[in-house]
Formats: structure tokens, C-alpha cells, sequence
């Protein structure tokens, strides 16, 4: 403990602070990226799913494939593997592009797969008084639908959000310098484990709580039915 | 001339032979009732009026044009003549009453927001319901809610109304006030197709009545013949049955 005291001076140095404050930058925009790409890119996928039009059964194909591969493949799998494609294509070798890209391509097969129960929770006779009364499909959706559905689409998505935040530390495995590759940096200079990743502890919870925050906001916003 | 032909008309449900070579002629301003055992087809017959079952075989014609259901352009026209009010209201749950009413003939048939307004406050007011613009379908009756579809129907203006077991939620009292909005509409030009089990409301209100089974047509009368001396035996056997547990 007496050895931990005396370490916090020399650990919250300005270069370490400057340090951490830079990995922890790393970690909330591969995880904003990720939940804004997934949010959107998701949605339209969800959007495109549920159409009936002959000419779009290619893209739900392609949709149902993309969504059922990458929600069953674990996140450190698609990560490896997005790793060496890019060095054996030789695209890029900028490991954060390569971590941004791969995030993005989970939460949107995550996220896609959210909205999509969200809209299939919606009773059929809602589509159907909509239907009657000529209201097209993207109206229904914006209309009547989405509204309603909110409610089902947002606690899971915000929980995702969180986990996601935490799940960005796998990383570190290809050498992005996120919070978790900070701290092992720390603790591999001979500060403490304790104080290391302690630290970053702090730090997750400072990124995932007003996340945690603003999705009960946005519950209460748009999850009620009468908005 | 009918206002609606329907001619050989043949739908499906998946594998399930839901409508069976329908033939139906149905003149401006008439009330026909349909009638028959749970699953005969009646509701159906209905959705298919809206384009919400597309029949496999078989052609409508809406005031002498044919319907083309595989053309969007045609079901907008089906849509925009004719109104259905469903069984269960299909009210949007994430709407007032008043935006119910007003959602569509403002967003979808692009009318002026004031007239729609004030043509939705009168239908109200005649539903009983001037008081609950503000309240959402969770905190209605079922009756309520179901007087709210009407006249969400109603405010679309339609040439022809569908009308499916509206009087099923409805309180004793209530019926008599929707049985006299609908023989108002009826004196005002206003076409019907209704679905009841409400033996008394048909005989009361129809012009003519259909007895329908198993997806077919069994017998198309007047309310009087149907009831008291029916031409088909399984015509007679429903009305006998439905009579006597009245």
C-alpha cells in the first residue's frame, strides 16, 4: 500500500496524463465511430430487411449473410482477420483504421439485427390500418412504426453501446493504443497493476457512464408511446 | 351500375384457400352485410377490398375500372375510395385522438391542416368524443377507440366505407348512436360493406345481405329472406343457430 502511495506522484506525471488522455481518445472514438456507422448503417439494413420489393431480395440476402456471420464470429476473430487481409492486400497499415473498420462492421451487424427485432415487435395491425390508408412503406416506418418502436430498439442498443466500449480494449491485440494497451505500456514501465489498470478502471467508468446517462434520456425522450 | 364488381375472385392465405370465386355486385349507396361463421371469409373479403390480400385470380372493377393489384398506382385509387374500419381499430398507438383522425388526410392526401381540422372536430363531436382529443387509444374503451377508427375513416373522405365487426366492442347504448351515423352516411351517398354478427344491426341497416362459408358465397338475399326464409339450408342453419342463442 506504503509502495502504491509513493507511486502516484511519478504515475500522474504530465506525460502519462497526456498519455492515457490520448488512449482514452482512442477508445471513445473507436467506440463512437462504431455506434454512430452502426446506429445508421444498421438502421437501413433493419430497413432494407423488412421490404418486399423482388428487386431488393439480392440485398436482404447479402443482408441476412453480413448480419448472421458477423454476429456469431467473435469480435477478436473479425479483428485478426481484418488485420492480415489488410497486410496481405496491402490497403493500409494504419492499425487504427483497421480496429475503426472492424468496429464498425460488428455494431452494424449488432445494431442492424436490434432495430430490426424493434420494427418486428410492432404488431401487423398497425402496418395494415397504415396499408389501408395508403401510407407507404417509409411512412409507416417514420410514422407510426419507428415511434413505437423505440421503446423495444433503445435499452438493448444502449447496453450494446456500453459493452461495446469496453470489448474496443481487444485492440490492443493488434497494437492500437487504446486504454487497455496504455495501461500494459504503464505496467510493463514497473508501475503498479494496481495502479495501472485502477486507473484506467476510472477511466472506462468515466466514458461508459454519461453514455449510460444520455440512454435513459433518450429512453424517456423517444421510448414513450406518446410523443 | 356497381359501384364495385368483384368477379371470380379467388384468394389465398399462404396455402389457405381464404376467398373461393367470388362474385359480387354492389350498387352506389348500398349497404350489404356480410355474414357467416368465424373463418367464412368475411373479414377478407374486406382486406382484399383495401389491397391488403392480393387475389390470386379473378378481377374488381371500381367504378367500371379494373383493378390491377400488382399496381401500386391502382391501389392508391382503391385506397383513396375506399376506408376500412377494422375489427380490432388499428388505432396508432403512438397517437392522440385528433392526430389519429387528422395523420392521414394530412400527410397522405396533402389536404389543408385547418379543414382537416375542423372536419375531424365535427366527426368527433358526432362519435362522442370531442372531449378525448388529447387522449391516446391506451386510455379508451374499446368502444371509444373503435367510434375513433370511424371517424378516422370518415375524415379520409371515402366514396365507400368497410366496415369490419365495428359494433363487437361497442357498449348497448352505443350501438343505436353508430347504427344512426350509419344510416346518415348511408342517406348521404355513402357506400357499405359491413361485417357483423350482430344479427339485429344487419337486419336493421343492410339493403342486402351475404351468407358466406368456408370462402365461399353460399347466398346473397334481402335482410328479410335471409333471416326468415333463407333459399340455401346452410344459410338457414347459421341464422337458426345465431337466433337462438340470442
Amino acid at each position: 500500500m506504503e509502495r502504491l502511495i509513493e507511486e502516484i506522484p511519478n504515475f500522474f506525471t504530465i506525460w502519462n496524463v497526456i498519455f492515457l488522455a490520448k488512449a482514452m481518445g482512442v477508445t471513445f472514438l473507436l467506440t463512437a465511430i462504431g455506434c454512430l456507422v452502426g446506429f445508421s448503417v444498421g438502421g437501413l439494413l433493419a430497413i432494407f430487411r423488412k421490404t418486399k420489393s423482388i428487386y431488393l431480395l439480392p440485398l436482404r440476402i447479402f443482408i441476412v449473410i453480413y448480419t448472421e456471420i458477423f454476429r456469431r464470429v467473435p469480435f477478436l476473430v473479425s479483428l485478426l482477420l481484418f488485420f492480415y487481409v489488410f497486410q496481405i492486400i496491402k490497403i493500409s497499415d494504419d492499425l487504427f483504421l483497421i480496429a475503426t473498420i472492424t468496429v464498425c462492421i460488428i455494431a452494424t451487424a449488432y445494431i442492424g439485427e436490434i432495430i430490426r427485432s424493434g420494427i418486428e415487435s410492432i404488431n401487423q395491425t398497425q402496418w395494415d390500418a397504415a396499408t389501408a390508408m395508403n401510407f407507404t412503406y417509409y411512412q409507416t416506418l417514420r410514422e407510426v412504426i419507428f415511434p413505437q418502436a423505440w421503446k423495444v430498439i433503445l435499452p438493448p442498443a444502449f447496453g450494446f453501446f456500453i459493452m461495446f466500449i469496453k470489448d474496443t480494449a481487444l485492440a490492443s491485440q493488434i497494437g492500437v493504443m487504446e486504454l487497455t494497451f496504455a495501461a500494459k505500456i504503464l505496467n510493463n514501465k514497473g508501475f503498479s497493476p494496481l495502479l495501472s489498470f485502477g486507473t484506467i478502471l476510472i477511466l472506462y467508468f468515466i466514458l461508459s457512464f454519461p453514455l449510460d446517462r444520455f440512454g435513459k434520456y433518450m429512453e424517456r425522450k423517444l421510448a414513450s408511446n406518446k410523443n | 351500375m356497381p359501384q364495385i364488381k368483384i368477379k371470380s375472385i379467388n384468394a389465398f392465405y399462404e396455402k389457405l384457400h381464404v376467398l373461393k370465386n367470388i362474385e359480387l355486385n354492389v350498387s352506389k349507396g348500398e349497404i350489404v352485410s356480410l355474414i357467416g361463421p368465424s373463418g367464412s371469409g368475411k373479414s377478407s373479403l374486406l382486406k382484399m377490398l383495401v389491397g391488403l390480400l392480393i387475389p390470386k385470380s379473378g378481377k374488381i372493377y371500381l367504378n367500371e375500372n379494373l383493378v390491377n393489384f400488382k399496381n401500386q398506382s391502382d391501389l392508391r385509387t382503391i385506397r383513396e375510395q375506399i376506408a376500412i374500419v377494422f375489427q380490432q381499430y388499428n388505432l396508432f398507438q403512438n397517437m392522440n385522438v385528433l392526430k389519429n383522425v387528422c395523420i392521414a388526410p394530412t400527410k397522405i392526401q396533402k389536404r389543408d391542416p385547418k379543414e382537416v381540422n375542423e372536419q375531424a372536430l365535427n366527426l368527433l363531436e358526432k362519435v362522442g368524443l370531442k372531449d378525448k382529443l388529447k387522449s391516446y387509444p391506451d386510455e379508451l374503451s374499446g368502444g371509444q377507440q373503435q367510434r375513433v377508427a370511424i371517424a378516422r375513416a370518415l375524415c379520409l373522405n371515402p366514396q365507400i366505407l368497410l366496415l369490419d365487426e365495428i359494433t363487437s366492442a361497442l357498449d348497448p347504448e352505443l350501438v343505436k348512436e353508430v347504427l344512426d351515423s350509419i344510416r346518415l352516411l348511408a342517406s348521404e351517398g355513402m357506400t357499405m360493406l359491413i361485417v357483423s354478427h350482430e344479427m339485429n344491426f344487419v337486419k336493421e341497416v343492410s339493403s342486402r345481405v351475404v351468407f358466406m362459408d368456408e370462402g365461399s358465397i353460399i347466398e346473397i338475399n334481402n335482410p328479410r329472406n335471409i333471416f326468415e326464409k333463407p333459399k340455401e339450408k346452410r344459410t338457414l342453419d347459421f341464422v337458426s343457430k345465431i337466433l337462438k342463442e340470442k
